[in-house]
């Protein structure tokens, strides 16, 4: 369910790197929680994210979310099909249903992210 | 499940797209034991019911349910009900869960008639099938006609050979019946309905369904469309008060009836990108305007929709208004309510 090469946020991203480009989305047991995934708001190309802060919203149905940056650095690339088909998030949240893509300009960050193993008993005794 | 007036209540369960789609098109059921029911009874139950509602009670039959609001002495609202008459000396209130008490305190606060008001809200469960195969799944279960129940009437009969009330009214814009009965059998009787709706698919349903098909259907919730603070007059309810009774809250209305409101309820359809939210700032030729009271992805129409509070004099239909959603003004436009009426 949760790959081994992905790093987790305690606010439920997701984000893998390779060389300095950081793929960043929401985890599985968000789009879980937050149901019908309807409208994502995303960062532009060029914008420069920090890591724990705000880059974006996905919005169920009933409720909006933000979405918060799991590295900082500049944003190289948005997924645009997210706007006509916000259900992927559903379906495929760490594939097909990435968020950004990320020019890491601190390495370092990632080693404050939780391993797979760790997210999953974070998610277990957060229940 | 979250928090709702006390109540544990599940947001969702198949989802809510899914259960709003199910109820537009086959049937939903929802447990709705959360709501509040008062009873008034005695020799002037009419006229403490008749002062208490805005609504034309005097106009009502026996058997016949009619949507009111009760209002404080300063014209805002108590709370928004169903009024259930029995008979003249017998009528049934169905409030909300999170007014209940407040509804109950209040009405004997002004009860200066020879008629007795019992909180009576642990004594009914309340389940709703709601959809166009309500009738059909409803008629299974009981040996009274409903066919001979209209619209906003009900029956007192036996429901999966329980005593129970059973009326056609609904919070979701499709045809609909609500049964209300003692809780001790609340788990049979859901059980029982689903089954008996199994031949149209029937699902349970959540909060989250219930508030996209009433707001798409333009009906008020409390807190949101309507409250203490907000009269029926700019909640677009004039047609349901009677002006030619007295009622608690009346007298203030006076002001506003003479020179018509200030601000208005609008529904309004988002024409740029995003989604409007309960308590957004709404804009009007630039400048801010009022507040959106519910907005929502609506699932029939696939638009974002929502009502919101304006200046009566930038309330005419097809005028643009902004929406303040994360710091941008994103465009929307003044449209008809309701969202969404069922064929007839």
């Amino acid at each position: 369910m949760y790959p081994d090469n992905y790093r987790y946020t305690k606010d439920h991203e997701w984000v893998t790197v390779e060389g300095d480009t950081a793929t960043a989305g929401i985890t599985h047991h968000a789009q879980e929680q937050l149901g019908d995934i309807v409208f994502v708001d995303l960062p532009k190309v060029g914008d420069s994210c920090t890591q724990g802060k705000t880059m974006g919203s996905v919005e169920s149905v009933k409720a909006v979310s933000d979405i918060y940056s799991p590295v900082s650095g500049e944003v190289i690339a948005v997924n645009d099909s997210l706007s006509s088909s916000p259900e992927v998030l559903n379906a495929d949240p760490h594939g097909t249903g990435w968020l950004v893509k990320i020019r890491v300009s601190n390495a370092v960050e990632l080693d404050g992210l939780m391993t797979a193993a760790a997210y999953q008993e974070y998610l277990g005794g957060s229940h | 499940m979250v928090d709702f007036g006390g109540w544990d209540m599940p947001v969702q369960y198949s989802g809510i797209i899914d259960e709003h789609h199910t109820v537009r098109r086959q049937v939903g059921l929802f447990d709705v034991s959360h709501m509040g029911e008062i009873v008034v009874t005695g020799p002037q139950a009419f006229d403490l019911v008749n002062y208490a509602a805005t609504s034309a009670v005097s106009k009502m039959a026996e058997g016949q349910a009619q949507y009111a609001g009760l209002l404080y002495e300063h014209g805002g609202f108590v709370d928004d009900i169903l009024i259930y008459k029995v008979s003249n000396n017998d009528f049934f209130l169905c409030v909300n869960a999170s007014n209940q008490e407040k509804d109950f305190d209040h009405i004997v606060s002004i009860n200066r008639f020879d008629a007795q008001v019992d909180f009576a809200s642990a004594s009914y469960a309340q389940l709703a099938i709601q959809g166009p195969k309500a009738a059909a799944t409803a008629q299974q279960l009981t040996a009274t006609d409903l066919s001979k129940i209209r619209y906003y009437r009900f029956a007192d009969g036996e429901f999966c050979g329980i005593p129970s009330r059973i009326a056609r009214t609904g919070y979701t814009g499709e045809d609909c019946f609500e049964v209300f009965f003692d809780p001790a059998h609340a788990e049979s009787l859901w059980n029982q309905i689903l089954e008996a709706g199994a031949g149209f698919n029937i699902k349970p349903c959540g909060l989250g369904a219930r508030n996209t098909l009433r707001l798409e259907a333009a009906m008020a919730l409390y807190g949101h469309e309507i409250s203490a603070t907000i009269n029926p007059i700019e909640a677009g309810l004039l047609h349901n008060m009677d002006l030619n009774k007295d009622f608690h809250g009346k007298a203030a209305l006076a002001p506003t009836l003479e020179k018509g409101p200030s601000r208005k309820l609008v529904g309004f359809e988002m024409t740029g990108r995003g989604i409007a939210r309960d308590g957004y700032e709404v804009f009007a030729d630039g400048l801010p305007a009022g507040w959106v009271t519910s907005g929502s992805p609506s699932p029939t129409l696939n638009k974002n929709i929502g009502l919101a509070y304006v200046p009566a004099d930038k309330s005419e239909l097809g005028r643009e208004i902004h929406v303040l959603i994360r710091g941008a003004q994103v465009p929307a436009v003044i449209v008809p309510t309701p969202f969404y009426k069922r064929a007839k």
